[in-house]
C-alpha cells in the first residue's frame, strides 16, 4: 500500500465502504472508493453506494488501516476455535425423563 | 516451473474446483491474475465508455419522465466504473495506469460503443438490446471464481433490470405511437443487432483465451451458448413487437427450439475491435478531454485535504 500522501500516481486515498443496509442490519463490506479526505470519501460512498435509497448508514475507512488475517496462516489462526465441538449446543443431550436423576 | 509453484497451482486448481471464491490476497497464478486485471479492466472501460453514447441524447430526451431515466442510467453506468476500477486494483494494477492504457488507446473496450447513437429509438434500443446482453454476460459471470469481481457483479446485476425496461418502455411506446414511431424502432433496430450479437465475442473455436479463462472459472459459458440464449429470448420479443430481424437467413430449428441466425461479419468486428469503428476516435477524444477537464476538481479536493491536515484537523 502506498505511504500516505505519497501515491505514485493521479489518484487519491483508497477507502473501504461498509453498509448498514436495513434496521437492525450489520455494516457489510460494499466495496472500495477513491477519496482525498474523509468528507470526500463520504459523499463518493454515498454516490456509489447507495443510489437507491436502502442505506441506512455508512462507513468508510483508509484501506490501509485494516489489519487483516494472513491467507497462508488461516488455518493455523482460526485452528483454535475449530476443533471444540463442545461449544456447540449440537454436543449435549438429554430427555427431561432422563434416569441419571435416580440412579445412585 | 518449480516443485512448490507446481504444488500450489495444484492446490489452486483444486480450490476452485471445490467451488471456492478466490481474494485478493490468496495466491494465484501469474496467468490467473493477469487473465483478470485484462477483463475487469476492460469491462470498467466499457462501463465508462458506455455513457458516452447514452449521454449525447440527455440533453434531448422528449420528456422529463424520460430525462430523469437517462441520468439516472448513465450515472449507475458510471458507479458499475466504479465498482469495477475496484476490483481491478485489487489484483495490483493502479487505476492511473488503467486510465493510461484506456487513453493511450491501448486497452480494449466493447465494440457495441463505437456505433453512432442517431435516434431517440437508439435509447430505447441500447436499454432493450445492449443491457440485454449485458445482463446475460453479467448474470452469469457473477459466479466466477474472482471474489471482488463476483461481488461487484452482482451488485451491477442488481441495477441492470431498470435499464433495459426503460429502454423497453421507450420501444414500446414508439411503436404504440403508430407507424412513424414504429419505423424509427424498426430502422435503429436494424442497426444495432447485429453490433449487439458480436458483444458476445467470438466463436468459442475462435476465442483464445477461453480454455484457461473456462479452467479457471473467470468465465462459466462459451461466448456461442450466451449468445444463443440472447437471441432466441430477443427474437420473440422482436416479433411480439411486429419487428423484423434484419437476417434473411434467420429460421426456427425445430429440433434444438431455438433460432438459426446467418454468419455475424466478422471483419466488422474486428474492425470496430482494432479502432476502426464508425466511433472509435470520438469516443477516445471524448473520455480524454473528460479526464483532462476534471484534473483541477483532483488537484482541488487535494489541496483541500492539504490545508486540513496543515491546520491539524480532518475535514470531518
Ligand atoms: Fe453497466
Ligand atoms: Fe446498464
Amino acid at each position: 500500500m502506498n505511504a500516505p500522501h505519497q501515491q505514485p500516481d493521479d489518484q487519491w486515498d483508497l477507502w473501504e465502504v461498509f453498509l448498514q443496509e436495513g434496521e437492525n442490519e450489520p455494516h457489510t463490506h460494499a466495496g472500495s472508493i477513491r477519496a482525498a479526505d474523509a468528507e470526500n470519501a463520504l459523499q463518493n460512498a454515498r454516490d456509489v453506494f447507495s443510489r437507491r435509497g436502502a442505506v441506512k448508514n455508512l462507513w468508510i475507512v483508509r484501506s490501509r488501516d485494516i489489519v487483516a488475517t494472513v491467507p497462508g496462516d488461516t488455518a493455523s489462526f482460526f485452528e483454535p476455535g475449530s476443533d471444540k465441538v463442545y461449544r456447540h449446543p449440537q454436543f449435549y443431550r438429554f430427555t427431561l425423563a432422563d434416569e441419571l436423576w435416580k440412579k445412585p | 516451473m518449480s516443485e512448490n509453484t507446481a504444488m500450489l497451482e495444484e492446490q489452486f486448481r483444486r480450490r476452485i474446483a471445490g467451488g471456492e471464491t478466490i481474494e485478493p490476497n490468496d495466491w494465484m497464478p501469474d496467468k490467473y491474475r493477469s487473465q483478470l486485471k485484462r477483463l475487469i479492466s476492460q469491462h470498467a472501460h466499457s462501463e465508462i465508455i458506455g455513457m458516452l453514447p447514452e449521454g449525447n441524447w440527455i440533453t434531448r430526451a422528449p420528456s422529463l419522465r424520460r430525462k430523469l431515466a437517462l441520468l439516472a442510467k448513465v450515472q449507475d453506468e458510471a458507479g458499475h466504473g466504479h465498482y469495477l476500477y475496484s476490483a481491478a486494483e485489487t489484483l495490483g494494477i493502479s487505476r492511473e495506469e488503467m486510465f493510461d492504457q484506456l487513453h493511450a488507446g491501448k486497452a480494449k473496450y466493447s465494440s457495441i460503443f463505437n456505433y453512432p447513437t442517431l435516434s431517440w429509438a437508439d435509447m430505447g434500443m441500447i436499454g432493450w438490446l445492449v443491457d440485454g446482453a449485458a445482463i446475460i454476460n453479467q448474470t452469469t459471470m457473477a459466479k466466477c471464481s474472482y471474489g471482488p469481481y463476483s461481488r461487484a457483479l452482482l451488485r451491477i446485476c442488481k441495477e441492470e433490470n431498470f435499464h433495459k425496461k426503460q429502454g423497453m418502455e421507450v420501444i414500446a411506446m414508439l411503436i404504440a405511437s403508430g407507424p412513424k414511431g414504429k419505423a424509427m424502432v424498426q430502422e435503429s433496430f436494424d442497426r444495432f443487432w447485429w453490433p449487439t450479437l458480436m458483444m458476445f465475442g467470438p466463436h468459442d473455436a475462435e476465442s483464445p483465451n477461453s480454455p484457461d479463462m473456462l479452467k479457471w472459472k473467470i468465465k462459466l459459458k462459451g461466448n456461442d451458448e450466451l449468445r444463443q440464449r440472447f437471441i432466441d429470448m430477443t427474437v420473440e420479443q422482436a416479433h411480439a413487437w411486429g419487428l423484423t430481424i434484419p437476417d434473411p437467413h434467420l429460421k426456427f430449428n425445430e429440433q434444438t427450439r431455438s433460432w438459426e441466425t446467418g454468419e455475424i461479419d466478422w471483419k466488422e468486428f474486428q474492425a470496430v475491435i482494432n479502432g476502426n469503428g464508425p466511433c472509435n476516435h470520438e469516443r477516445m477524444e471524448a473520455r480524454r478531454n473528460a479526464h483532462d477537464n476534471g484534473a483541477w476538481v483532483r488537484d482541488a479536493a487535494r489541496a483541500y485535504e492539504a490545508k486540513h491536515r496543515r491546520n491539524g484537523g480532518t475535514t470531518v
